[in-house]
């Protein structure tokens, strides 16, 4: 039964238990998974998770743009046009990497988008958190929280870039 | 102005139809050339398609001859996954003597989606675009000597790939202004998108001092024109102009004011020569110019791509109502 949150969950506790989570997934793979993050807020924990693994393969960004089941009444939004995949994606383990996972739609058309570009050998699903609400059958691998919230709820990953600590998250809840 | 006075706009401002830079806000123009960015590295994917038109009909309507144009529309909306049928107008059924009207309609009724219209007429896309109903979108491909919409916006997208901000850029625009829909359609897109200054250069008969009146310098002198320029846009000469009174021949044209190697020197050094094709060599631009450093002009072609993606996909998303 969802339950309305009274104040957002801590994004860097949930990013500290993310990383653990992705550290030992990463550990446990012959070859380290390409970190590839969707546009913009899974893009931020991509290279902030890459960053703090010191990985040698350059992470990526997928835009889930041109894809949308929603185009048709939603337009297109420029400012998302953002893949950029800095190592081809064919044959390669995949670590797809978004924020908050919540209806399944747009990793649905962030996995379409990167078929655009290759045959992934797998692709796995980590997020900071899973909220409920799916309408698609898409489970993700690692998830740093679960949730069941309303839908006139939603959270959104915002960055701040401190000096001395260097880029730090925090999330805004927002009520439709 | 209220946005809604634009038949171009629907009620919330957005682009409905594009038949024309005239009148269409700065946002609207910046928008597209935001989405075209998405569109240009499209060759570095395995699959160069995307399904943002899939299930949509795109009818490709030229009553007027061009290839590279209708090629590039077809090619961009394939690449959006749309239906693309090419009619071949002057051979089909307005040479029998049916009305421009009768022919939108009948294919209506075929339901299209989108019409890319190309009219010897000025003015014949807007006629389409008032009589079709809301759920379809027209784009001007070029109409008479009126507008030219996705090569101004194309040649916007090559200006600002190269030069960046278009604040502090002196664009001249050489040849034939008075009868070129794309120096036109250029002219108020860079006006709208802030250009410092816009030059429009040619003899008196090509470009007349009353163009001032769209916001240009008039300059009948070429090297004055294309002193200190950032950008260079040459017109290519129309053969047709020729016959009469306006010019008195290809070589005087020429040697008056083809680019030549010595004429481009005059510009800044960094300065981008462009031409919308195809071009006359030797006329209106030399070829060691065309095919020299400064030159864009296939730029220009592979980003005419791009925006029209942009253009189809951005349209074919407006809802209707107006």
């Amino acid at each position: 039964m969802p339950s309305t949150l009274a104040t957002p969950p801590d994004a860097e506790a949930l990013y500290a238990r993310l990383l653990d989570q992705v550290r030992r997934a990463v550990a446990a793979q012959p070859e380290p998974p390409l970190l590839i993050g969707i546009y913009s807020g899974g893009a931020w924990l991509a290279q902030r998770l890459h960053a703090d693994l010191q990985l040698a393969q350059p992470y990526g960004v997928v835009s889930s743009t041109f894809h949308r089941d929603d185009y048709a009444t939603r337009g297109l939004h420029p400012s998302a046009n953002r893949t950029a995949l800095p190592v081809p994606i064919a044959e390669r383990a995949v670590l797809l990497i978004d924020d908050v996972l919540h209806t399944g739609r747009t990793t649905r058309a962030a996995i379409n988008e990167l078929f655009d570009f290759g045959r992934p050998a797998r692709i796995d699903l980590a997020v900071l958190v899973d909220r409920g609400g799916r309408e698609l059958p898409i489970c993700p691998q690692l998830a740093a929280a679960t949730l069941q919230l309303p839908d006139d709820q939603s959270l959104a990953l915002l960055r701040d870039e401190g000096v001395l600590e260097g880029i730090r998250f925090r999330f805004d809840l927002v009520r439709k | 102005m209220p946005r809604a006075h634009n038949p171009q706009l629907n009620k919330n401002g957005e682009l409905r139809h594009l038949l024309t830079p005239e009148g269409l806000p700065r946002d609207v123009l910046v928008h597209i050339l935001d989405t075209a960015q998405g569109f240009v590295s499209f060759g570095s994917r395995e699959v160069k398609k995307v399904p943002l038109l899939r299930g949509k009909s795109v009818f490709n309507l030229f009553f007027e001859n061009s290839t590279r144009t209708r090629t590039t529309f077809e090619i961009a909306a394939q690449r959006l996954s749309a239906d693309v049928f090419n009619l071949d107008i002057q051979r089909s059924s307005t040479s029998k003597g049916e009305s421009l009207l009768d022919t939108i309609a009948n294919l209506e009724a075929m339901d299209a989606d989108v019409f890319v219209v190309r009219h010897a007429d000025s003015g014949a896309p807007f006629l389409i675009a008032r009589h079709t109903p809301p759920h379809v979108h027209v784009v001007n491909a070029g109409d008479g000597r009126h507008a030219h919409p996705t090569q101004g916006l194309l040649d916007m997208y090559t200006i600002r790939h190269f030069k960046g901000d278009f604040s502090n850029l002196t664009v001249a625009i050489v040849g034939d202004i008075v009868h070129s829909r794309v120096a036109r359609s250029a002219i108020h897109a860079l006006t709208t998108l802030g250009a410092a200054e816009v030059r429009a250069v040619g003899p008196k008969t090509l470009a007349p001092d009353n163009l001032r009146d769209m916001g240009v310098r008039v300059c009948h002198d070429m090297a004055e024109g294309i002193r200190g320029a950032d950008v260079i846009m040459m017109l290519r000469l129309q053969n047709e102009r020729m016959s009469g009174a306006l010019l008195p021949s290809a070589h005087e044209f020429n040697m008056t004011y083809g680019l030549t190697t010595e004429r481009l020197a005059l510009a800044k050094p960094d300065a981008i020569v462009m031409h919308p094709g195809p071009i006359n060599r030797g006329v209106e631009i030399d070829s060691a110019v065309a095919d020299g450093p400064r030159s864009v002009i296939l730029d220009q072609v592979r980003f005419g791509i791009a925006v029209r993606m942009a253009v189809l996909s951005i349209v074919a998303s407006t809802e209707s109502p107006a």
